[in-house]
């Protein structure tokens, strides 16, 4: 069994984000962290690999520095990583992005008994679609939004997350799982003996030739010219103003309070 | 043969995802529909709801109320629980035959599950949890001139643009950005619940909406997964990092510790859920337990709401929370150090305006 | 010349920096104040693999030499000194058992000091021995009929000591013939006649254990003499030379994380409309923090290097432990000063910092000692 964890290098949108005057981001001046919910996903895998020793892949899409990403989760655990990076691949939206992944992954190959796992949504876009979009074009079943992943033989059984409560789901792999965290998942650390080792571990680059080819992949619908969303604009909101003191503190109080929060979605 | 979703002209509509869950219309269809409604107006083209399930015609027509002038109908005993198979088949059959120019899904955990599945087999783009929505370029326009700090005054806009322009925050909200589907159709958008406005419900146009079966092509092996329990369940308590409403109590409820604790959690359930936070005094005083505490020696959190009560808001304190999104206060002493970083200051006691603020959420978010 | 660290350090470099913000920083203050030895923190170090920095992997070892022992302490340091010393100090007993070790003891002792997780104690200074390893009282003596030695004596301010699974202890095999008269003995947690006395109450660094250890006809077996004997002298100054850099990180750390918090309340305090970031005052002070700073690291390394590579480096050892000590209790005082009273306020770290970095003055050889040392090898 082989496990593939895609995984995104994103910027630590928790420290300082800079944007520049013309409403984009400033990448350049952030730091990069592995996406959180990637973390959870390259977790489970590890925990499927520790009770069974299956093999697991980490994959990503992005520019060659994302190898230091993927060095790292070698170094937690994972048995061999697959980079893919070429300048047609970049500003790809997820529709873009899905045919790209799913075209490497087919390009590997995987057997019946494989899974794909993804993070639930990374915290730079938030959309939560390339997990769903890669099953889509795999032709595997998905189940978005796992908390916990049990396989018995090619069966996996796993519980997906509701806004009021959770389903129990079965399904034959090959299948792909997007993978969210609750309060006590927490991904493990590197290890030293890891670090120590994770240069000397299979390392795949897939470029531009390497999967022209392949078919799933239209070459008219990837990167910044072919994906079928585009940005339109992008702005900063306007900067928070100095507080409001409500006037008094009665009933007229709350209600005027209760209004703005209405008004600004908050409730 | 992969769906044709490049000529753009052979579409029309506006269509709706309405999900139910035991039967039950959620909330998100109503504000769906209601703000469908405007763009369909917008654009002068019908709204459509789309309703899967099995035994739910009857909900139908209650979507006509908040304005949907059709309701697609796909009834079938497999519908009954949602499975990704199942509705992303049922519903990419129906917009293929169909092909409607727009379809709005909410963002829920089901919704974000279905909209990327149905987006890559029709062969369009997708949006994620938009807040906002145009299509009417003057409205957008508009839009940005009070939503954004661009200067427009050296930006030309074709303003015979009849793209859905959707709006959505990104980067943990630092930034928003609008999407644009232009050369692929249907243009899809996933729309973060409780954002836009329910409108009242009117009983005329609810006699008025249609309501139509389509029929349902479903075989067994069309899905792949099997749901083996749905459970309901309370929603869970979570920590402070990852809660979206905290309210934190400070030294302000010594005079009556058990009451002041009691209403931080009626506040936040209020809100709709939240998690009870303090300041250091409540933890020190063995008021909260220690995983309660926020600020320099406790978490540093950054909830989209964080409630100060009685917290006066020293800078260890500060440290910890100024990152809210928004910040409300409730205090006795109006210099309160708290009232600087406060987007929404009350003077009071605190005893006295909560009970008052709980009602009056509530009854806030009742009205919508 | 290339100050640069390979990939695999800056790797290691950011583990530590992680696992100190997520495991030793929410407890620091904790144990700081309870007096308490966290050993679920050392056990979550050994399964990551710290405890076993400088043995090869062989021996159930994480590779890596003092300068991966420095990049892991300093980072420690940054969070919580406690943590930091009780990895450094652990390190010293597996480093000489690889250093002085036979075969059998390397198989026997390292797995369980690396990733067996057990604590590894250094026991040398006694109530009449401190920088004076000539002073040492306790006695070993053999006994034919069992090949053993039959120790006696007693331990003071021993890191670990009550705790350790494994230790490395020196005592007077001849005691006429003083530091040449010395052995290197590992000793065993539960030896009969091994006993941990008084567990010291310490002014900082109150997280890590500091115990008087006593050997009453303790009965180690000869197999267990580490090195030759009366060749223990030289096993416990190279372990000191180690020691002293690790000490250095320490120092180190907490200065450069003093720094930082100093930079960054300046940012946020205002005062008379301003943060009082502005204030040429206090900017000369972080110039000062920050230039003795790095200083204090470039010879750290400096040091970390002459051992990597297999060359003498007693003299920069005692050099850089020497000035990053005084430069830590330099920068904390200095850091605590712009704090003003929230720096003496508990709810900061700062006074803690500053009482910990106290420490790096006097342990592992006080500035005094150090200055005898580094006159003797320049003077000579």
């Amino acid at each position: 069994m082989r496990i593939f964890v895609c995984v995104k290098q994103v910027p630590d949108t928790s420290g300082v984000v800079a944007v520049n005057p013309d409403g984009t981001l400033n990448r350049a001046s952030m730091q990069t962290i592995i996406n959180p919910d990637d973390l959870i996903a390259m977790e489970q895998a590890l925990v499927l690999k520790d009770n069974t020793g299956c093999q697991v892949t980490a994959v990503t899409m992005g520019p060659p520095p994302a190898e230091g990403m993927l060095r790292e989760l070698l170094a937690m655990g994972a048995d061999d990583a697959i980079l893919i990076s070429a300048r047609e691949f970049g500003g790809s939206d997820t529709f873009a992005t899905s045919q790209i992944i799913s075209a490497a992954i087919n390009h590997v190959g995987y057997s019946d008994e494989d899974m794909i796992f993804c993070g639930r949504q990374a915290i730079d876009g938030d959309t939560a679609q390339v997990g769903p979009q890669i099953a889509e074009k795999l032709g595997l079943p998905q189940i978005s939004y796992a908390a916990e992943i049990v396989k018995e033989g090619n069966e996996v059984t796993v519980k997906r997350m509701l806004e009021d409560g959770y389903m129990k789901i079965k399904v034959q792999t090959p299948c792909l799982i997007t993978c969210i965290s609750d309060q006590d998942s927490k991904a493990r650390y590197m290890t030293l003996n890891g670090i120590n080792h994770c240069y000397e571990k299979p390392y795949l680059v897939l470029d531009f030739e390497a999967l022209k080819d392949e078919p799933l992949i239209e070459l008219d619908k990837i990167g910044l010219k072919g994906s079928p969303t585009n940005i339109f604009k992008s702005f900063t909101p306007p900067q928070k103003g100095v507080g409001t003191m409500l006037e008094g503190a009665d009933k007229n109080t709350a209600e005027t309070l209760a209004n703005i929060l209405l008004e600004k979605h908050v409730i | 043969m992969a769906f044709n979703s490049a000529d753009i002209n052979a579409f029309k509509d506006i269509w709706v995802f309405c999900e139910q869950r035991n039967g039950e219309l959620m909330n998100t269809d109503f504000e769906l529909i209601s703000e469908g409604r405007k763009l369909a107006d917008e654009r002068g083209s019908q709204l459509v709801g789309i309703l899967l399930g099995h035994n739910v015609e009857g909900l139908a027509k209650e979507l006509g109320g908040y304005g949907a002038d059709k309701v697609i109908v796909c009834d079938d005993p497999e519908l009954e629980v949602y499975t990704t198979d199942a509705y992303t088949k049922v519903i990419c059959d129906a917009a293929m035959d169909l092909k409607p120019e727009v379809i709005l899904l909410g963002a829920s955990n089901i919704g974000r599950d279905l909209g990327p599945r149905c987006a890559a087999r029709l062969n369009t783009g997708l949006t994620a949890d938009c807040t906002h929505l145009d299509i009417d370029m003057d409205k957008y326009v508009n839009f940005l001139e009070t939503s954004s700090t661009l200067d427009l005054s050296n930006t030309k806009f074709d303003m015979e643009d009849v793209n859905l322009k959707m709006t959505r925050p990104a980067f943990g909200g630092h930034l928003m950005a609008t999407i644009i589907c232009p050369r692929f159709r249907p243009c899809m958008s996933t729309v973060r619940p409780g954002v836009m406005k329910k409108a009242p419900f009117s009983q005329e146009r609810a006699d008025a909406c249609v309501v139509e079966k389509y029929p349902v092509a479903l075989a067994k092996d069309d899905i792949k997964t099997q749901v083996l329990d749905v459970v309901k369940e309370a929603k869970q308590i979570v920590d402070l990092i990852g809660a979206d409403v905290i309210v934190s109590v400070g030294r302000g409820i010594g005079k009556d510790i058990q009451k002041g604790i009691e209403l931080a959690g009626q506040l936040a359930d209020a809100f709709g859920g939240g998690v009870v936070g303090g300041s250091r005094v409540t933890i020190d005083s063995g008021w909260l337990s220690a995983d309660h505490q926020v600020g320099q020696t406790g978490k540093t959190v950054h909830p989209k709401v964080y409630v100060a009560l009685g917290i006066s808001g020293a800078i260890q304190h500060k440290a910890g929370m100024q990152d809210s999104e928004l910040i409300i206060a409730v205090n006795k002493d109006e210099t309160a150090p708290i009232f600087e970083i406060a987007d929404y200051g009350i003077t009071g006691d605190l005893f006295k305006v909560v009970p008052l603020m709980i009602d009056a959420i509530k009854a806030a978010r009742e009205s919508k | 010349m290339d100050f640069s660290l390979t990939k695999e350090q800056e790797m290691l470099k950011k583990l530590a920096a992680q696992f100190a913000e997520e495991e030793l920083e929410p407890v620091a203050a904790e144990i700081d104040a309870e007096h308490r030895f966290p050993t679920e923190n050392f056990a979550k170090m050994a399964k990551v693999g710290f405890t076993g920095i400088g043995v090869p992997e062989e021996f159930g070892g994480s590779g890596g030499g003092m300068l991966e022992k420095v990049i892991a302490v300093s980072e420690f340091a940054k969070k919580c000194m406690s943590s930091a010393a009780t990895l450094s100090i652990h390190l010293i007993a597996p480093h000489a058992i690889l250093d002085f070790g036979t075969k059998e003891q390397k198989e026997k002792y390292l797995p369980r000091l690396t990733k067996g997780g057990e604590l590894g104690a250094f026991a040398l200074t006694e109530p009449n021995a401190g920088s004076d390893a000539a002073g040492v009282k306790t006695v070993a003596v053999y006994d034919e009929a069992t090949d053993e030695y039959i120790l006696n004596g007693t331990k003071c301010f021993i890191t670990g000591g009550a705790r350790a699974g494994v230790l490395v202890i020196f005592a007077m095999t001849e005691p006429k013939l003083g530091t040449r008269g010395m052995s290197a003995f590992i000793v065993e947690k539960g030896m009969p006649g091994f006993s941990s006395g008084k567990i010291e109450d310490k002014m900082g660094l109150a997280g890590s254990e500091t115990a008087e250890l006593v050997f009453e006809d303790c009965r180690v077996p000869a197999a267990n003499m580490l090195g030759k004997k009366n060749k223990g002298f030289k096993i416990a100054m190279m372990a000191l030379d180690a020691a002293r850099v690790g000490v250095g990180a320490q120092a180190n750390g907490v200065a450069e994380a003093a720094i930082e918090m100093s930079v960054k309340y300046m940012g946020e305090r205002v005062q008379f409309g301003k943060p009082i970031g502005v204030l040429q005052g206090l900017q000369w002070y972080i110039a000062e923090m920050a230039t003795k700073t790095e200083a204090a690291k470039a010879l750290v390394y400096e040091a970390s290097y002459l051992a990597d590579a297999g060359k003498p480096f007693s003299k920069e050892a005692a050099m850089c432990k020497l000035n990053a000590a005084e430069n830590a209790r330099f920068v904390t005082n200095l850091a605590l000063q712009i704090h003003g009273g929230y720096g003496y306020m508990k709810d900061y770290p700062l006074e803690r910092m500053y009482r910990d970095a106290k420490l790096t003055e006097i342990y592992e050889g006080t500035s005094e000692i150090h200055k005898v040392v580094i006159a003797r090898a320049v003077m000579k």
